[in-house]
């Protein structure tokens, strides 16, 4: 038997994955049962990802695995070797917030931002991808993120703007009819 | 949570998956999706020494319709399979299914591979291939066996896979004229596991009578389940209001729920009722069945 094979009890022997994580490769070692929520944050330093319920309901930990938002408390990062993962981190470029970003907090589209960076990696799949999303298409693919200050309004509203092209860092403030009313 | 130590393996092919299943008898278990799988190695209710990822074998992704059939690769995703034009246009059961299962994001990940084969009575795609008189083809070092989605579930997380075999293909008869099929659930807001669902499939006679039906229910028994008696009271017989009642009273009868915390027996039969009443109706109206 190889090196990689089973071992109960302990610590499992390691094996050796890469990844390209916000655009730069990673080589690192990992035990097969490390989750990539766990391996970002404690192995790569990338805490912006959270762990909320670690049972995969609420979608604080979503990342971007080769494009496609998913939960990563429930997928191990040996499952990720050889792809691309985009976190939370990786949407600021040069200091300037995403377009998303700016519009979450033009919208006010959070509040104690623990389930931000979810909905943030969520929904930049959706303002990233080809389709034009409805507000009711935004809320059923923001189903599996979980605010739990219930501010849903203000980011389903966060990412219409976002969609619209709308840029709150650099126009007027009061413009667009986005803006969360009240 | 972290689950206990597990040797990993990924295979380039389908024959070294069955390979190394052969070397690790009832200690290896095959990852696809993982959606159901982490979540129970996480509580330690499943604890595999071995897993053997599918991700790298090659031909277990696609849809086509081929021999009579629709044809799914089992690691095929389930947001793929309710994506799928061919899907949404001819089988909207599946599509109907694949938006109830979990959220988006877990069925990015999540395949219908692994949602037939896990084997919880809440899954919501088995009962779709009961109904559909579906079949699911399993491979072993010997080659491929083809089993009756009806005969397929053997006991809570039981199927007819061994230990050294893998599902590799699902499949329904292809949509014909006069076929129409659908899926209904009730589940409470907020992603929790069904009450009960059920999924109905009609074939109508060029008279618009039942030539063929089947039914099978999701989330109220030990495993999947088929509603034959009710599936039977239909044929011969137009999809009226009068023997869709009949058909919803036997399948609440055919049902084995449990009670828990989404409610007593006798509510999870009404529910069963209800549902097969307007899952049967929907699929009737797509068979062409009622003006």
């Amino acid at each position: 038997m190889t090196g990689d094979d089973g071992v109960v009890g302990g610590h499992g022997p390691t094996r050796r994955i890469q990844v390209t994580v916000n655009g730069t490769p990673r080589d690192a070692e990992v035990e097969p049962r490390t989750l990539l929520v766990y391996f970002l944050r404690e192995q790569l330093g990338l805490t912006g990802t959270h762990i909320g319920c670690d049972t995969s309901n609420c979608g604080a930990c979503t990342v971007q695995l080769d494009g496609r938002p998913v939960k990563s408390c429930t997928v191990f990062a040996v499952q990720a070797d050889g792809r691309r993962i985009r976190t939370v981190e990786g949407l600021e470029q040069e200091g300037v917030l995403s377009p998303l970003q700016a519009a979450f907090a033009e919208a006010h589209g959070l509040q104690c931002g623990f389930c931000t960076p979810g909905m943030l990696m969520t929904a930049t799949a959706l303002v990233e991808g080809e389709r034009a999303p409805g507000t009711d298409a935004i809320r059923e693919a923001l189903r599996g993120n979980l605010c739990r200050c219930t501010g849903y309004a203000n980011i389903v509203q966060a990412v219409e703007a976002a969609l619209r092209g709308h840029r709150p860092a650099s126009e007027p403030k009061q413009s667009p009819a986005s803006l969360p009313g009240r | 949570m972290i689950p206990a130590s597990f040797g990993y393996r990924a295979p380039k092919s389908l024959e070294e998956t069955l390979d190394l299943l052969h070397q690790h008898p009832g200690e290896a278990r095959v990852l696809a999706g993982g959606q159901s799988l982490i979540p129970l190695m996480k509580l330690r209710l499943a604890q595999p020494k071995v897993l053997v990822d599918l991700q790298h074998v090659p031909g277990l992704s696609y849809l086509r319709e081929e021999e009579g059939f629709l044809k799914v690769g089992a690691f095929t995703r389930v947001g793929t399979l309710l994506e799928d034009p061919l899907v949404q246009a001819r089988y909207p059961m599946l599509a109907e299914a694949g938006k109830v299962i979990a959220d988006p994001l877990v069925r990015n990940l999540g395949t219908v591979g692994g949602n037939l084969c896990h084997g919880d009575p809440g899954n919501d795609l088995p009962a779709c291939w009961i109904a559909a008189g579906g079949e699911m083809v399993i491979t072993s070092a010997r080659g491929p066996r083809t089993v009756a989605a009806s005969e397929f579930y053997r006991d809570t997380f039981v199927t007819a896979v061994g230990p050294e075999e893998v599902l590799t293909e699902a499949r329904l008869p292809m949509a014909r004229a006069g076929h129409g099929a659908a899926y209904l659930k009730l589940q409470r807001p907020g992603g929790d596991y069904s009450v009960a669902g059920v999924a109905a499939s009609l074939t109508l006679d060029p008279k618009g009578r039942v030539a063929r039906s089947g039914i099978g229910l999701t989330a109220v028994g030990p495993t999947a389940l088929p509603a034959p008696r009710a599936a039977a009271s239909l044929v011969g017989h137009p999809p009226d209001a009068v023997h869709l009642a009949e058909a919803g009273k036997l399948a609440s009868q055919e049902a084995v729920p449990v009670p828990d915390l989404r409610g007593e027996v006798e509510y999870k039969r009404a529910v069963v009722e209800v549902l097969t009443e307007q899952v049967l109706e929907r699929a009737a109206d797509r068979a062409g069945g009622r003006a």
